[in-house]
Order: structure tokens, then sequence, then C-alpha cells
């Protein structure tokens, strides 16, 4: 077999020529860097890339190793991170024009641990504005492509995250999701997205979206490079104080174990979803049949109140959204745009023409469910509803270790094809959704290519806290149906 | 469920947003559609049921109340829009 070139090596495996000084890590970036350069174009992977940083850390990262410095275990490899992580000095624009010439000051815990274990920073890459969009088609910076297929969407919020790494322009991508923005991108482009379970991951220097639902997680090419990246950004920090203070497992070990005796649930509400795709459906079933190979036991559960997720988390994310960009307000950042017309005049224009469409609507919706008269019947009722969601999992994860469903309802769809109603781009998340409300951890990873030759993914949900479950679930789906993590047609 | 322009104004001068006229008519339709949609979630019984605000339960934690220097004060500076000495300027909001 021909060795695979070396933008399709795996993070592990691309971490361990570095150490092993197979390759250096100049030449790594230098490939990565010249693959970005002439393919990014089309893709629109990234907003920002950062060709001399990333050369001179490379050069610094050889030059450790040569001195005999314990090497990170991300050492000397290029990845990239979602443009909603504060990067110290390095623009950070979340996707909107309101944001486009923000400079943090600091950086985001996640961008901190990412540096300090040795990997190289190419970029920074395209989202939906403000992580608020299922198709990377909301992005200020224009819409991302999918590498399988040019005129279909990337999935989002992470979608050039997952755009990127499935077109081999970084070894591994960290994302984030609240609604499946990590998830749903993966599976439509063939690659692995974790989202761990809420307080997993400091959101310190992310920034805000929906704070009750908001996670980082992995983006990678395979399932043990994607245990191997939680490892590094998982953990507890005082600055987060909703970041969780329990030990980091070891979750590359996790990803190896075998699956004998485990008990996937599969939730029928799940199944009988009307805009479930035959072909998603079939690729599903044949995970839970590898599974099943494995040694691990199929039991049925029921998820009653998932198809009140969407409803529920269209009140909550907006709700919180529109109190978290509430500090956007012309004074800290951006550009002053009038002096006359008082306080308010001064505020709401800047955010008139610094937020997209999807933005101010959800801005809006947000405001509406939590002004005055409204705040109980919409906000409050949604809470509740939340609770409701959350027992449903309880009762499951006595039955079940881990939760085996489809992680989007259909494959990529194409570019333009559902921007003109909200409603329905809403309700293409409507598997990912449940697991933020109720904080548990999930994994998509690939499973089938549909007839027209797109990825297909399927979702596996945890318990709290219990990121090996998924993990290594996921791994032997990976191992039982091996599938190109590499987009073909960026092949041509 | 219809919402009405003039309650569209209102909302939009809760959130700080100038919208256009075409905005507004926009999300008066939009907006009446999500709120039809969510309300789906009346016909839930959920009287006794606590709500959930945060998913993962976990105390309120305390640190020190104190003060730790930031160092780079240029570089918050750095993203005013604009800027008088150490100061971010705005304009006057207060009339004589």
């Amino acid at each position: 077999m021909a060795n695979p070139p070396v933008h399709e090596w795996t993070l592990l495996a691309a971490a361990k020529k570095v150490r092993e000084k197979e390759i250096s890590s100049r030449e790594l970036t230098r490939a990565i860097l010249d693959r970005i350069e002439r393919l990014n174009p089309g893709i629109n992977a990234y907003i920002t890339v950062l060709p001399e940083k990333a050369m001179k850390d490379a050069l610094a990262c050889d030059e450790a190793l040569r001195n005999g410095r314990t090497p990170g275990p991300l050492h000397g490899v290029p990845v990239g991170l979602k443009d909603i992580f504060c990067t110290r000095g390095i623009r950070t624009t979340c996707g909107s024009r309101i944001l486009r010439d923000f400079l943090p000051p600091y950086d985001a815990t996640v961008t901190g641990k990412i540096l300090s274990s040795g990997a190289v920073l190419l970029g920074k890459q395209n989202m939906d504005e403000f992580a608020m969009g299922s198709s990377t088609e909301t992005s200020h910076f224009g819409p991302a492509r999918n590498p399988w297929a040019p005129d279909r969407i990337p999935g989002g919020s992470s979608g050039g995250t997952a755009a990127a790494v499935a077109a081999g322009l970084c070894f591994a991508g960290v994302g984030t999701d609240t609604g499946g923005s990590i998830r749903q991108p993966a599976s439509v482009c063939g690659v692995v997205g974790l989202k761990p379970t809420y307080g997993r991951v400091s959101r310190y220097g992310m920034i805000a979206f929906a704070s009750s639902l908001d996670q980082a997680g992995p983006v990678t090419r395979s399932v043990p490079d994607a245990a191997l990246v939680l490892s590094v950004i998982a953990g507890h920090d005082p600055r987060d104080s909703t970041s969780v203070d329990l030990p980091v497992p070891d979750y590359l070990a996790a990803a190896g174990q075998g699956v004998k005796g485990l008990r996937v649930g599969l939730p029928r509400e799940y199944f009988e979803e009307a805009g479930l795709d035959p072909a998603v459906r079939a690729s599903v079933e044949n995970a839970i049949a590898a599974l099943a190979a494995e040694g691990a036991r199929m039991v049925e559960i029921s998820l009653p109140h998932t198809r009140y997720a969407v409803a529920a988390y269209y009140i909550i994310a907006p709700a919180e959204a529109s109190s978290n960009l509430a500090r956007y307000d012309g004074v800290r950042c951006g550009h002053v745009t009038c002096c006359a017309g008082g306080l308010i005049e001064m505020m709401s224009r800047p955010r008139a023409e610094g937020f997209g469409a999807e933005v101010k609507r959800r801005v809006m919706i947000g405001t509406y469910a939590l002004s005055a008269g409204y705040y109980e019947a919409y906000y409050g009722k949604a809470q509740k509803v939340r609770t409701l969601i959350r027992r449903d999992f309880e009762g499951a994860f006595s039955k079940a270790d881990v939760i085996l469903t489809p992680t989007s309802p259909t494959p990529a769809f194409k570019i333009g094809e559902r921007t003109g109603d909200p409603l329905t781009m809403y309700l293409s998340d409507v598997y990912t959704i449940p697991c933020n409300l109720a904080g548990i951890p999930g994994i998509s990873v690939p499973c089938g290519i549909s007839e027209e030759g797109l990825p297909i993914g399927a979702q596996l949900l945890g318990r709290h806290f219990r990121e090996e479950d998924i993990l290594k679930a996921a791994a032997a789906v990976e191992r039982a149906i091996p599938l190109p993590r590499m987009a073909p047609a960026m092949e041509a | 469920m219809s919402i009405t322009r003039e309650e569209v104004l209102h909302v939009a001068r809760l959130a700080r947003l100038a919208l256009s006229d075409d905005e507004v008519d926009r999300l008066k339709d939009q907006m009446g559609g999500i709120l039809d949609y969510v309300r789906q979630l009346d016909t839930l019984d959920t009287r006794d049921i606590v709500p959930t605000s945060h998913a993962v339960e976990m105390g309120t934690p305390f640190r020190d109340d104190s003060v730790r220097p930031f160092g780079d004060k240029e570089a918050l500076l750095a993203n005013a829009p604009d800027r008088e000495g150490d100061f971010f300027r705005v304009p006057r909001i207060i009339e004589d």
C-alpha cells in the first residue's frame, strides 16, 4: 500500500512523526499552508490564515526538539481554531461584521491549551455569524463550502472547521456546539466531531452565544484524534465558573477499549421522525449492526419529549443570545457611525449595521421572550420543558450506557436551499439539540455515504462526564465501517 | 400567532436595533411563524416542574475579591472606536 500523502495523516500519526523526527514541523506546516493557499479560495474554510506566524512557530518547534525539550502531545502539528476563540493580537471575528477588526487582548483558555500542547496555529476558521446557523451561510465572510460537493453546505455553525478537516487543510480543529454546531458539520463533511459534557471544557475567551448550552470540542479525521484533542482542552478553569473540577480521564485509552457488554439505547422517537432521509436511516442501521457484531447489546428506549426540544431551544438560545450580544454597543469595539440622536440611537445604528439577518432575528426573538409580560410564558416555560427533556435522558441512561441516533436527518443540503425559511433550517438540528439541553456529551462518527456520494454520520450520546463511553462506541463504529476521511472531490 | 408592527418596533427598541421598514415587515412575519411553532410547548403540563437553568448541577464557586492587574492597557484601548487619552470616547448623552 502506498503511503498516504502528508495532508491525509491522522493527527496522532503526524504528532508521532514530528516527535520521532521523521518529518520536521517546518515541512509539515509548509505542506498544509500550500494546500490552504491552493484550496481555501474555493472552500472558504478559513477567515484568517497566518502563514508567516505558523512558519515561525513551526521553526521554533523544530528548534525546541533539537534542544531536547520534552514535546507536548501536539508538538509541531498544524491545527485550526474556529474564529470564536479569542487569540491574543490575532483578529477574532466570530463570523460577524461587527467584530471584523477585533483584536482580542488575551487568549481563550482553549487557545492557550492548544498552543501550550505544542500545536502550530494555521488560522481562524469560518463559521455562522455568532455561531447562529446550521450551514455557515450566515458568515459575514461568505459561506464555506462542503469539500465533498462544493455546491453544498458544510454544515454549521463550525462549518469552516469541519470543511478544513475534511479537505486536509489542518490535522484537527476546535469548534463549538450550542445545538449541534460541532456534530452536524462533522456529520455532513464525513469527519468526527465531539461535544463534551457542559462544564468539561472552559468557555473563558470563547465568544458567548447561549451560555447555558455552549461547549467547545474537537473536529478530527479519527476518533482517537478526537480523544487526544479532548484530553488537551478539557479540565477545570477558575476563570469559568461553570467549568467543573473533575480529573481528566485518559480519553485516548478509552477510545481503544472494546464495546463488549456495552448497552446501546435506540430511542424509538428518533427513528420515527418524518424528515429522516432513508439513506441516513440505512447507514445508522449499519452502525447499529456493527456495534452488535462487536458484542454491544441493543436496548429500545424512549425519549418522549424529543419533539419539544427544538421549540424549547429556539426560546432558550435566542433569549441567552439577546443578553450576551447586548455588549456589542459600539462603545468598546467596532466603529462610531453617528453622534446625534442620543444614547439609544448611538447604540442602535452600529448594531443594525454590524449584525446580519439571522443574528437580528434571534436577538429579536430572545428580547421578545424575555420582555415584560412574556418571560414566564416563553423562557420560564422552555426551562421547565428542559427539565422534562433532561429527565427523559436520566430514565434512558438507567437502561443504556450510550444512546445511538442519526446526527442529521439528511446529508448536506444545497447552498441557498433553506435560507428563505428559518424554521426549516432550525429543524435540521432536531437530533442534536436535546443533548445540549441536557448538558450530556455527544459525538458524530461517519457511518455511511449516500448514493450521491455525501457523507452520513451517526451520533452517540453518553452520561454526564462519560466521554469515555461515547469515544469507545464511536471508535468501534469507525473500525467496523472504514470510510474515506478525505473528501474525494478535493483530489481532482 | 400574529405579532403587530408596533410590537416589532417596541422589541427592536428594547434590543437596540435600528431596523429598516423592510426588516420590520419581514421580522413581523418570521417572528410570528417562530412564535407559532414554539407555542406547541403550551400543550405540555409543567405545573409542578422545576425549571432547569443549567443542565449540570453545581454550586456557585467563590473566589477572593482581589484585584489583579491586566497589564496591557493599550491592547484593550486598541479596539476602541474612538478614544481620548486612556478613555473610550462616546458621544455626549446628557443634555444641558
